[in-house]
C-alpha cells in the first residue's frame, strides 16, 4: 500500500504527466488582488493564452484604473495604464498604429460601463481590431465598494447602503448585450472563472478572442460575472454562490455574439 | 515632396506641415475655429502620400487617449482643437506628461470662458503655461505668429517633444488659424525618428524586459522621486526659450506679447515712433520656458513694460515675476474674442507706461 502512494506520487511529479502549471507569462510579483477574487484567475488564463499562441512579442495589454491598474505588474507583456475608463481609446491609438499587434484591453465594469462607456461603445461601433477583457464584479472594489453601474437592483454598496434604489438609482446596465448590437463586434460572450468548467471555457473564449484580431473584423469581447468577496462583504465560497443566485440570472452566461452573427 | 510656396490658412498648415514633418498619426474632433486641420488632412489622403493614420474620435476625451496610446508606440502623434476640447484634453495631457511620451497638440484658442465665442483669444495662457491638468508637470509651449510658424512650429515641435521626452503645445489662436498667408514649406521629412525608442510599448521581444507606460506609483517616495526627475527634465528645457527682439535697441518703453497679439503690437510700434515715442516689442516665441532672464535685463534699460495680450491679463503675471518690480509692468488687451486695434494699443501704451 505504501510503496502504491510513493509510485503515484512520482508519477504527478513528472514533468510529463503534467496538466497544469504556472504560465511562464505570469511575473514574481505578488497578486495585489484579495483572495478568491476573480481577477488573479483571468491574468493567468490571459498569460497561459498569449504564452501558447506564442504573440508575446506581438502583444500590448492596455490596464485600467480599478483593482487591476497593476496589472502590468503581473503579465510578462508590454503594457500601457490608461486614464479611468479611456482603455479602448488608448487601445484604437496603439492598433491603429500598429495593426497587425495584438492590442487587449483589460477593464472592470466602472471603468468599462459607466466613466467610459463612451470610448466602449465608439471603439465597438467603429469595429477596432481589439480584445476586451471586461470583469464585471458589480461593484468598485479598488475604491471601496461603491455602487458600480452594473450593480444589481436593491443590492446594498458604501454608496446605496439601503440597497439600489431603481426609481433614482437607475438600472444595472447589460453593456455586453448591448455593444452586440452594434456591427463592429464580431465576438461577445459572457463568462465566469469561479468553477474549473467555467474557467476551461473562459479560456476558450479569450483565446478565441486574441485569435479573432487576425481576422480584422471587428471588437471581440469577453466579460466575465466574477464575485468580488471583499466588497461584497462576503466570505469566498458565500459570495460565489451569490453570485451563482443573484449575479447570474441577470447576467446570463453564454455567448451572445459568435462570427459576426448574434446567437439567438 | 519638394519645398513649396503655397498660400494656406494657419490651420491648412498646421495640417500640410504634419505630414511633411513625418507625422504617424492625427487624432482629433472637430471644433471652430480649428477643424479645417482634419477636413485639409482627411483630403489629402496622407495614409497614401506617407502612411499617416488620421482619425476622427468620438469626442475630446478619446482623441487624446488615442494619442496617448499611439505615442507610447514611440511614433510622431499629433492632435489638434480649440479651447473646450483642450480642456477636455487635459486628463490625458496629465498622463502623458507623466509617462513622458512625446506628442504635438495643437491649440487654436478661442473666447471663452465655458462655450465662449469662435473668435480669437489668448485666454488660454494659464492653462497651457502652468500645466493645465492635475499634478506639477509643464508642456513646451510654442507661440506661432505667422501661418509660416504654424508650419515650421510642428516639426519643431515633434524634434522638441522627441529631444524631451515631452509633449508640446503649440498655442495659436483662431486669427493664425483662419488668416491665408504664404508659406514656405519644408521637405518631406522621414517617417521615422532618431531618437531613443528603448522605452516604446511595440511587443516585448526576447532580448528586453517588458516595457511598462505608466503615471502611478502607488508609493509617495517612488512619486517625489519621479517629480524631481520630471523637474530636472523642465530646468534642462531652459534652455530652449526662443524669443524675437522688434525695435529693442533704443527702446525706453516695451510691449510684450505673442502670437496675433504681437502682429498688432508691430504696428504699434512704428506708430508711437512715428509719434516720437522710443517703443519696442518683445516676442515669446516660447511660452515655457519663458523668456524670464531677457526681459529681466530688459528691464535695467526700459521706462516700462505692457503686456498685450488677448485675455484679461495671464502672461502680465509671468513679465512682473521676471522684471522683479524693477519697473512698472501693467497689461492691456481686449478680450472674448475680441481683437486689439494697434491704436488702441498705442493709447494704452502712453496712458499706462508713457505718462506714468
Ligand atoms: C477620473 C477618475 N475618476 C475616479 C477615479 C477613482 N476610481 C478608481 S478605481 C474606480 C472604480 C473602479 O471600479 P471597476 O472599474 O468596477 O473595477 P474594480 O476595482 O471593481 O475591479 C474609481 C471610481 C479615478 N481614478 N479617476
Amino acid at each position: 500500500m505504501k510503496m502504491e502512494v510513493q509510485d503515484i506520487s512520482k508519477q504527478i511529479i513528472d514533468p510529463k504527466n503534467l496538466v497544469y502549471d504556472r504560465s511562464p507569462l505570469m511575473t514574481d510579483n505578488v497578486l495585489t488582488y484579495c483572495p478568491g477574487c476573480g481577477h488573479g484567475v483571468v491574468h493567468h488564463l490571459m498569460a497561459e493564452v498569449i504564452d501558447e499562441m506564442g504573440i508575446q512579442s506581438e502583444t500590448i495589454g492596455v490596464a485600467p484604473v480599478g483593482c487591476s491598474v497593476l496589472a502590468y505588474e503581473f503579465l510578462d507583456v508590454d503594457w500601457l495604464q490608461a486614464p479611468h475608463g479611456r482603455a479602448p481609446a488608448v487601445a484604437t491609438g496603439l492598433k491603429r498604429i500598429m495593426p497587425e499587434k495584438y492590442i487587449f484591453t483589460y477593464q472592470g465594469d466602472g471603468d468599462l460601463a459607466a466613466i467610459g462607456t463612451g470610448e466602449t461603445i465608439h471603439a465597438c461601433n467603429r469595429g477596432e481590431h481589439i480584445t476586451i477583457i471586461f470583469i464585471n464584479n458589480g461593484i468598485y472594489g479598488m475604491t471601496g465598494g461603491q455602487m458600480a453601474p452594473t450593480t444589481l437592483p436593491g443590492m446594498a454598496t458604501s454608496t446605496s447602503p439601503y440597497g439600489r434604489d431603481v426609481s433614482t438609482m437607475g438600472y444595472p446596465i447589460k453593456m455586453t448585450e448591448l455593444v452586440a448590437q452594434l456591427p463592429g463586434t464580431y465576438y461577445v460572450t459572457r463568462q465566469a472563472v469561479h468553477k474549473p468548467g467555467n474557467v476551461r471555457k473562459t479560456k476558450k473564449a479569450i483565446q478565441k478572442a486574441f485569435e479573432n484580431q487576425k481576422l480584422k473584423k471587428g471588437v471581440s469581447l469577453v466579460e466575465v460575472v466574477s464575485n468580488c468577496n471583499n466588497g461584497w462583504k462576503m466570505t469566498p465560497v458565500k459570495s460565489n454562490t451569490w453570485m451563482e443566485e443573484n449575479m447570474f440570472p441577470y447576467y446570463p452566461l453564454g455567448d451572445i455574439k459568435v462570427d459576426g452573427e448574434l446567437v439567438k | 515632396m519638394k519645398k513649396d510656396i503655397l498660400l494656406l490658412k494657419g490651420n491648412e498648415a498646421i495640417a500640410e506641415a504634419a505630414i511633411r514633418a513625418g507625422a504617424d498619426a492625427y487624432f482629433g474632433y472637430p471644433i471652430t475655429p480649428q477643424s479645417e486641420v482634419l477636413e485639409y488632412l482627411m483630403l489629402e489622403k496622407p495614409e497614401e502620400r506617407t502612411g499617416m493614420v488620421v482619425l476622427q474620435a468620438e469626442s475630446e476625451l478619446a482623441a487624446i487617449n488615442m494619442v496617448f496610446g499611439a505615442a507610447s508606440a514611440g511614433r510622431k502623434v499629433i492632435t489638434s482643437s480649440s479651447s473646450p476640447g483642450v480642456s477636455l484634453y487635459q486628463e490625458g495631457i496629465s498622463y502623458i506628461a507623466g509617462a513622458e511620451l512625446p506628442c504635438v497638440i495643437v491649440n487654436i484658442v478661442r473666447g471663452g470662458p465655458g462655450l465662449g465665442t469662435i473668435q480669437p483669444s489668448q485666454a488660454d495662457y494659464f492653462q497651457s503655461t502652468k500645466g493645465g491638468g492635475h499634478g506639477d508637470y509643464h508642456l513646451l509651449v510654442l507661440a506661432p505668429a505667422s501661418v509660416q510658424e504654424m508650419a515650421d512650429f510642428v516639426k519643431l515641435g515633434f524634434e522638441l517633444a522627441f529631444k524631451y521626452r515631452n509633449p508640446v503645445m503649440i498655442l495659436s489662436d483662431g486669427l493664425i488659424g483662419q488668416i491665408m498667408e504664404k508659406v514656405e514649406l519644408f521637405e518631406q521629412v522621414d517617417r521615422a525618428t532618431e531618437f531613443d525608442q528603448s522605452w516604446v510599448t511595440t511587443g516585448k521581444t526576447p532580448d528586453r524586459e517588458r516595457n511598462i507606460i505608466t503615471s502611478l506609483n502607488l508609493q509617495s517616495v517612488m512619486q517625489e522621486k519621479h517629480n524631481f526627475k520630471l523637474q530636472a527634465k523642465y530646468k534642462k528645457m531652459q534652455s530652449e526659450v526662443r524669443f524675437e527682439e522688434i525695435e529693442c535697441e533704443d527702446a525706453e518703453y516695451l510691449m510684450v506679447a505673442y502670437g496675433s497679439s504681437a502682429r498688432v503690437c508691430q504696428k504699434t510700434v512704428q506708430l508711437a515712433r512715428d509719434k516720437g515715442i522710443k517703443a519696442g516689442l518683445l516676442r515669446p516665441i516660447t511660452l515655457y520656458p519663458y523668456p524670464s532672464g531677457k526681459l529681466n535685463e530688459m528691464a535695467d534699460r526700459v521706462k516700462g513694460m505692457l503686456s498685450v495680450e488677448m485675455s484679461a491679463g495671464q502672461m502680465v503675471e509671468d513679465v512682473r515675476l521676471a522684471v522683479n518690480g524693477k519697473i512698472p509692468v501693467e497689461h492691456y488687451g481686449r478680450f472674448g474674442g475680441m481683437v486689439h486695434s494697434p491704436r488702441e494699443v498705442l493709447e494704452a501704451l502712453e496712458e499706462k507706461i508713457v505718462k506714468k
